[in-house]
């Protein structure tokens, strides 16, 4: 890294001389909850996808039906880079409630459009204001009160697509797509956003800063929120019973699945060729899914980590017992009223060692919608095939943000079902067979279903207190060999699980980690290092737990590999650690735990932060970003011990 | 004690109509207390199920945790069976039986894992009207963990220690007839033929079947002071009516005199007779079932029959509408869409 490399910051988007800045911007809407702006920002959001630029829609909304304050944030941006970021370019002011605060966070010289009453030019002086008259024009438009209200909404996605040349005809399409073709509700939104590009025209300043032109780079794909697509994956994965009880934000996933089973898993009779029940809460969820697996059903539930709690007896007995059965979480913050709709990824060790003795799980973690789709398929294979409870760990910002896609792909191979012994198997085994019996030496043993015709078929499942021939047992001998098989399995399953995404830039010194949708922000933290500080840096996409051989490569392959995930206590990094044993000393932490996605240039500024600490006696190992002023924690690492496995006589 | 037992029909043959005997019904050896209620609830299970000739490989047993939800490994050990965890069977039991709607379920719980840890998966299930036959093995204490009070304990019934209990007792009967359930029984552990009776109905019905037995502790419950004891139950078991049972198979013409008795089909077509003792009851009136557990637990009898019968509600199973094979075996083709399906929801979000 050269002198003038690293002193030098290149702002990569400030206009130079009057020029405009084109298809990069953040637009930020502020409105109240329960107003209905859900269906004008999609609008908003779809006109420019529409354009062909790449864009993301977030939702940072309140735990609440009508009344508080609720953000939209949309981010243009021509490379593709479509992560949170955290400077607004273009704001839109609805909310007397945050109007100020709204305002006073902007950067100078971004936009401001505000509803007239707020008067937000009274603020601050270096924002470029536009002021419109809201009420006033949606009084032309609508005699209604609750249609004006809404209508209100589509003025403002007219007078953002004038200022910043979003084409009228991408909005039409945009809202014809939203309310499903019905002409009902077309017309008077097109006439809202007729509105408001005609006072816009007539009334407010040009602005030139941020332009939206048409480009080529959204062609042929998809937008779509990460539930909707496990959903999709799920029903096309050949999910049978599907068992959930309501929380935020997993709700919509299992929402997603009646909604597409009842178009597309309905047979020709009328009847359905699934089972989808609404629980009385997360234990009879996770109890119906493991029972249905037991029975030979791909099932599945989702929830969220105050519903992974309550699931954690039934997974242990998932884990002891050998059933199948697929739970997503989709992380969010905290127990209780602890933001329950804000984005995290702190259930790592919850679901890693969910319950009591020694249980280890496989987690599968999609980073993409299209992942999603992948996983909700693969989940249901593993589980099967592994004979045991598999996570698939999501969270809001992936299952309930909307995001570009390419179409999923349709899955060309049959899906696995495991070992299960059918009648006639157990006829060629005259009946000789071993419920728990490792005859393949993988750690998977052959299972029947109840119904088999057989009279040798039955066996008796129970936790962990059972032999080779599921006898009860409490022998020593019988209860070690069943968790050391148990082991062995999850040992079997790491080259079965998704690998690994590695990008290895051969000169670099740096290697980043991290999972799900930590990568949005890396990948473009990683772009912002390259070009602006000359660092190149390599890359491990974690996909799953248990982790396959290649991560030990390739932490030994780096001088220091930063592990960057959501949460406080850099849970993933720890288990890392577990791992890698004398090479645990190269691993740096940096964490985001706000409850809103982590951005990239938090990521860059962390990073550049610790290495310019390396040559000082005590490098930075550790931090903890926004709120800013990270400490200093040196970390102490315990020494590796061996381990023992005392073997009974 | 009265007799509460009509018998109908012939002498139990050696094999039944699918040519088992009755020691393919038999489960291992029992690990519970000798005299303890459980065993003698497990031999009519294994009885009704021989003489009601079901293949015990379409049977799936299912049991929480506690002394009861042992016995399902001592019965019908051709049967698929699972021990689930404290309180928690409804949810397995469900989960199984929407994957394979075929099997013929039967849950075993006792009065600590229903009432207590379990109550509201077991009122769920009751509500749903999951196809399963539910016993509770009901002594009023736990048994596993030595001695403690259950939620059904009777108030000023007395522990070998001395305690008594101050808490009133729930009826599982009255519970399960508030929430609509279309077969409701109690039964005595030391009345195995009015017993076996009440689980061919039970078998036969086309829903959750609920049934109490009261069924005495042997070790801690069965002294002076214990309203669960065997003597106690003897003394104050209510008979509500004869019960006799007719096999959709057999075409007895069940003759008594006119106004004594009363006959209700259950699904598979067999016939449940009812002849009257004292009093008249009519276990189709939900009102006057509650009326007559509430009567007689105030006035310390143990009330034994069939206290609810509506064997016409539709199940869970029927109300989801699902096809006719069995989830679990369903093919590929079926279960997975054509990509047609695919393309058609893509091009919707494009």
């Amino acid at each position: 890294m050269s002198e003038s490399q690293t002193a030098t910051a290149v702002l990569e988007r400030e206009p130079v001389d009057g020029a405009s800045v084109v298809n990069d911007c953040t637009i930020h809407v502020a409105t109240v909850n329960g107003s209905g702006s859900q269906s004008s920002n999609n609008v908003l959001m779809r006109s420019i996808f529409q354009m062909g630029v790449p864009v993301s829609g977030k939702n940072m909304f309140p735990s609440n039906i009508a009344g508080l304050p609720t953000w939209f944030t949309i981010r243009a941006n021509k490379d593709g880079w479509i992560a949170r970021k955290k400077e607004v370019d273009i704001m839109v002011c609805m909310n007397a409630q945050t109007a100020r605060e709204d305002v006073e966070a902007l950067p100078a010289g971004s936009l401001c459009i505000y509803d007239a009453p707020l008067n937000c030019k009274s603020v601050r002086n270096d924002v470029q204001y536009f002021e419109v008259p809201f009420s006033k024009l949606a009084m032309e438009i609508a005699d209604d009160a609750r249609m004006r209200k809404l209508l209100t909404n589509m003025i403002y996605v007219g007078v953002v697509a004038e200022l910043l040349g979003i084409e009228r005809d991408e909005i039409i399409n945009a809202i014809t797509k939203q309310f499903k073709g019905k002409k009902k509700a077309i017309d008077p939104n097109v006439a809202a956003i007729d509105k408001g590009i005609e006072f816009a025209k007539n009334n407010l300043p040009k602005q030139s800063k941020w332009r939206i032109t048409r480009m080529n780079k959204t062609a042929g794909k998809i937008i779509i929120d990460g539930n909707a697509a496990a959903a999709i994956g799920a029903i096309f994965g050949g999910v049978t019973v599907v068992t959930w009880y309501p929380i935020t934000p997993s709700s919509s996933l299992c929402e997603s699945i009646i909604e597409y089973a009842r178009q597309h898993r309905i047979e020709k009779d009328g009847r359905a060729n699934f089972a989808i029940v609404q629980a009385e809460d997360e234990l009879a969820a996770i109890g119906m899914v493991l029972g249905a697996g037991w029975a030979g059903a791909r099932s599945m539930t989702s929830t969220a980590g105050p519903g992974i709690s309550l699931m954690a007896e039934f997974i242990g007995l998932g884990y002891f017992a050998e059933l199948p059965g697929v739970i997503w979480d989709i992380q969010r913050v905290g127990p209780s009223t602890g933001l329950p709709t804000r984005t995290a990824q702190g259930d790592v060790n919850q679901l890693v060692y969910l319950s009591h003795g020694d249980t280890q799980h496989i987690v599968l973690i999609p980073s993409s919608v299209g992942e999603c789709f992948d996983f909700a398929i693969e989940a249901l294979d593993l589980a099967e095939e592994f004979q045991t409870p598999v996570f698939v760990m999501s969270d809001l910002d992936l299952g309930m943000n909307n995001w570009m896609s390419d179409p999923f792909t349709y899955p060309d191979k049959p899906i696995r079902r495991g070992k299960v012994l059918t009648a006639e198997q157990l006829n060629e085994l005259g009946g000789k067979w071993g419920r728990y019996d490792d005859v393949d030496n993988d750690g998977i043993p052959w299972r029947t279903l109840p119904g088999t015709e057989h009279p040798d078929a039955a066996y008796f499942t129970r936790g962990s207190g059972h032999d080779a021939f599921a006898r009860y047992s409490e022998r020593p001998q019988d209860y070690k060999a069943t968790v050391d098989r148990l082991a062995k399995k999850y040992e079997t399953s790491k080259h079965f699980v998704p690998k690994p995404v590695v990008d290895v830039k051969p000169d670099a010194k740096i290697g980043f980690i991290a999972y799900g949708t930590t990568d949005f922000a890396l990948e473009e933290a990683r772009h912002q290092l390259r070009t602006e500080r000359g660092i190149e840096t390599s890359y491990f996409r974690l996909r799953a737990v248990p982790f396959t051989d290649d991560l030990k490569h390739f932490i030994a392959t780096h001088d220091r590999v930063y592990v960057v995930e959501q949460n406080r206590d850099g849970q993933m990094g720890d288990i890392i650690k577990l791992e890698v044993g004398e090479d645990q000393r190269k691993i740096r932490k940096i964490l985001h735990y706000t409850g809103l996605p982590c951005d990239a240039r938090t990521i860059t500024s962390a990073v550049v932060k610790m290495e310019e600490s390396i040559n000082y006696p005590e490098p930075l190992l550790l931090v903890r970003a926004e709120p800013p002023a990270p400490g200093r924690v040196p970390l102490v690492g315990a020494a590796a011990q061996d381990v023992v496995r005392v073997t009974e006589d | 004690m009265a007799d509460s037992t009509l018998k109908i029909g012939g002498e139990v043959p050696k094999e039944n109509r699918l040519g088992l005997k009755a020691t393919d019904y038999h489960g291992g050896k029992s690990t519970l207390c000798a005299g303890c209620g459980h065993d003698a609830i497990s031999n009519q299970i294994i009885r009704a199920f021989y003489e009601m000739n079901v293949k015990p490989e379409r049977v799936a047993k299912f049991s929480g945790i506690g002394c009861s939800s042992k016995t399902p490994a001592y019965f019908l050990g051709r049967s698929h069976g699972f021990n689930a965890v404290h309180g928690r069977m409804p949810a397995i039991a469900t989960g199984a039986i929407l994957a394979n709607k075929n099997l013929v379920g039967i849950g075993v719980s006792g009065d600590g894992d229903t009432a207590s840890i379990g109550l509201g998966q077991f009122m769920h299930m009751v509500r749903r009207n999951l196809p399963i036959i539910y016993i509770i093995e009901n002594n009023g204490v736990y048994g596993l963990t030595k001695g403690q009070f259950s939620a059904t304990a009777d108030e000023g019934s007395k522990l070998k220690t001395g305690v008594i209990n101050d808490l009133p007792p729930m009826d599982l009967c009255a519970l399960a007839v508030e929430l609509g359930c279309g077969y409701v029984a109690r039964g005595f552990a030391g009345d195995p033929k009015q017993m076996v009776n009440i689980l061919k109905g039970a078998i036969a019905h086309n829903g959750t079947a609920v049934i109490d037995v009261i069924s005495p502790c042997v070790t801690f419950n069965n002294h002076e002071g214990s309203t669960k004891s065997y003597p106690y139950a003897k003394e104050h078991d209510e008979i509500l009516h004869q019960i006799g049972f007719v096999p959709a198979y057999e075409q007895i013409e069940v003759e008594y005199e006119a106004g004594t008795t009363k006959e209700v089909t259950l699904h598979d077509g067999s016939r449940i007779v009812l002849k009257k003792l004292e009093e008249d009851y009519d276990p189709s009136d939900a009102v006057n079932a509650l009326q007559r557990l509430h009567r007689a637990n105030t006035g310390g009898q143990m009330l034994t029959g069939l206290v609810f019968l509506q064997p016409e509600k539709k199940s869970f199973i029927d109300l989801l509408n699902m096809v006719d094979e069995p989830l679990n075996t369903l093919p590929l083709e079926r279960t997975r869409p054509p990509k047609e399906a695919l393309d058609a929801i893509m091009q919707q979000l494009m």
